[in-house]
């Protein structure tokens, strides 16, 4: 593989998770919600575990949350995150009952600890591409 | 259909110079490592009719096929569970026998994780990855350290498990090294060694991670009806199982992050053999990282959840103590042979074969595999 040293790891986005990135992109976070029992699930898939159906809406979840466990990454593993060393990356129970993985930034990692309260913020990392990111939850 | 109990035996096992450094294709490693198993095994390459090849490597079927000049080969298959592969293989070989599909089941590994691309970069275009790709990566959980390192965090947090109590896993690893002559690893190590290592992925130290390697690895195996009449002392597999975790291709929206899918596997493969834990020997256990021992011994009910940490304290896992475990240094110490090492060094300790790391009258043991997101496997075995 050939990788340009400004490429950083984009995701690819299939027919079913296009959505999910299009929100993102509006600064919202949308998530898969069961339109037969309304179970939210996440990370986008064809079919409801709860019930098989095939029918769902993207709603907006409210993008508060709390902190589940996490690393202090020390190692990039790809050249694009050696600037951002150490960061940290986070599971978040959000409160639709589904986690995200992503960035943590805004506290100092000894302070970190499970239940931590916070909120997801938008990281426009290309033109075309936004990530989530969580910080502290300000009120 | 009735059990998989002794079904199948390993009957032949073959191993190439584990290295950091090779010239040599990943193929021509398996290769070469398949026919010392073959040749182990006291057949010639013509005889093995089926093959299960590792899915993250570089050869299929057929160019064992083509290589071995295999006139009729009936049976292949592949299990893509990453490092949780090879014994899941064993399961897949068992059935193979047991239904009277294949003979001699060859099941090889050949890699050059250190000389080749890292992981880093692999596990970037496993399939298994897909999802991980997609919604992990692009923020920077990247590489196994990475995604496995919050599964420890909570561990710690709900347990109070220490670090200094991987490094005891670390250092026994080490220490069994020491005595392989085929081991990566030749420097003995310390707990304060552990503990001044580098930190990789917090609480992941340079130490709590396996190395990359290069070699290869392989082993047959045969109808249990058969093996009796072959060239080495059969090494009966007991009881076999493969496990999945709850959301299986990853960790981020698995409810307990603290258990693993050997847990589904312990208890059939355990039931199968009609055996427990305490009947074990000696054990090989997958040691990616040093917590994913800790997990998996809780997990194979050595003892309860939580208390992996104080298990492993006082040398437990030492060739002395009471579950002398990865006597050939494992993964951390060596090398990553995709735990088909792990495997080997069970048939070698049941066979009476283990050198200096020889746990006395060895008679059972098991090995697990662990791979990808969390996906298991168990096989128990006896001489
Ligand atoms: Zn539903």
């Amino acid at each position: 593989m050939i990788e340009n040293q400004e490429d950083r790891l984009l995701p690819e986005p299939d027919q079913i998770s296009q959505p999910f990135w299009d929100g993102l992109h509006q600064h919202r976070l949308l998530l898969q919600t069961c339109s037969d029992c309304g179970a939210v699930r996440h990370y986008p898939r064809p079919v409801c575990d709860q019930c098989y159906s095939m029918d769902y809406s993207w709603t907006e979840a409210s993008g508060r949350g709390t902190v589940h466990s996490w690393t202090v990454s020390h190692h990039a593993f790809h050249f694009s995150f050696k600037k951002d060393l150490p960061m940290v990356l986070a599971l978040i129970d959000l409160e639709e009952g589904v986690r995200l993985n992503c960035r943590l930034t805004g506290i100092e990692p000894e302070n970190l600890r499970a239940g931590l309260q916070v909120q997801v913020k938008f990281d426009d990392v290309t033109d075309a591409v936004t990530l989530p990111i969580i910080a502290p939850l300000t009120k | 259909m009735g059990s998989l109990k002794e079904a199948c035996a390993v009957s032949g096992v073959g191993e190439t110079a584990y290295t950091r450094g090779t010239d040599k294709h990943p193929t021509q490693l398996q290769m070469e490592a398949s026919l010392k198993a073959i040749d182990d095994a006291g057949l010639s390459p013509k005889d093995i009719d089926g093959v299960i090849p590792y899915l993250g490597g570089s050869a299929v079927a057929e160019e064992f096929i083509t290589n071995f000049g295999i006139e009729d080969l009936r049976f292949s298959a592949a299990t893509p569970m990453g490092g949780a592969s090879c014994v899941a293989a064993i399961q897949a070989a068992a059935l193979a026998v047991a239904g009277g599909v294949a003979n001699h089941v060859l099941i090889p590994i050949g890699r050059n994780g250190f000389s080749g691309p890292r992981i880093g970069t692999r596990v970037r275009n496993f399939p298994q990855f897909k999802v991980v790709g997609e919604f992990e990566m692009p923020s920077g959980a990247i590489a196994p350290a990475q995604l496995y390192a919050p599964m420890a965090r909570k561990h710690m947090e709900l347990y109070g498990t220490t670090s200094r109590q991987f490094a005891e896993i670390a250092v026994t690893m080490r220490d069994h090294a020491l005595l392989n002559d085929n081991a990566t690893m030749t420097k003995p190590i310390t707990i304060e060694d552990h503990q001044n290592s580098r930190m990789i992925s917090d609480p992941l130290r340079l130490f709590d991670c396996s190395q990359e390697s290069d070699g290869g690895a392989a082993i047959v195996v045969s109808s249990s009806e058969r093996a009796r009449d072959m060239r080495r002392t059969p090494i009966y597999v007991m009881g076999v199982a493969e496990g999945h975790p709850d959301s299986p291709s990853t960790i981020a929206q698995r409810p307990d992050l603290t258990t693993l899918g050997v847990a589904k596997a312990a208890p059939i493969a355990f039931g199968m053999a009609g055996l427990g834990p305490e009947d074990m020997d000696v054990a090989e256990i997958y040691d990616c990282f040093t917590y994913i021992v800790l997990c998996q011994l809780e997990d194979l009910g050595f003892c309860k959840k939580g208390e992996g940490g104080a298990f492993v304290e006082g040398g437990r896992l030492s060739l002395k103590g009471a579950l002398p475990t990865n006597t050939h240094g494992g993964l951390l110490s060596q090398a990553h042979l995709v735990g088909m090492n792990h495997v080997i060094e069970l048939v070698k300790q049941l066979r009476g074969d283990g050198g200096k790391a020889q746990v006395p009258d060895a008679e059972i043991g098991l090995v697990t595999g662990y791979g990808d997101m969390g996906d298991g496997s168990l096989a128990i075995m006896r001489r």
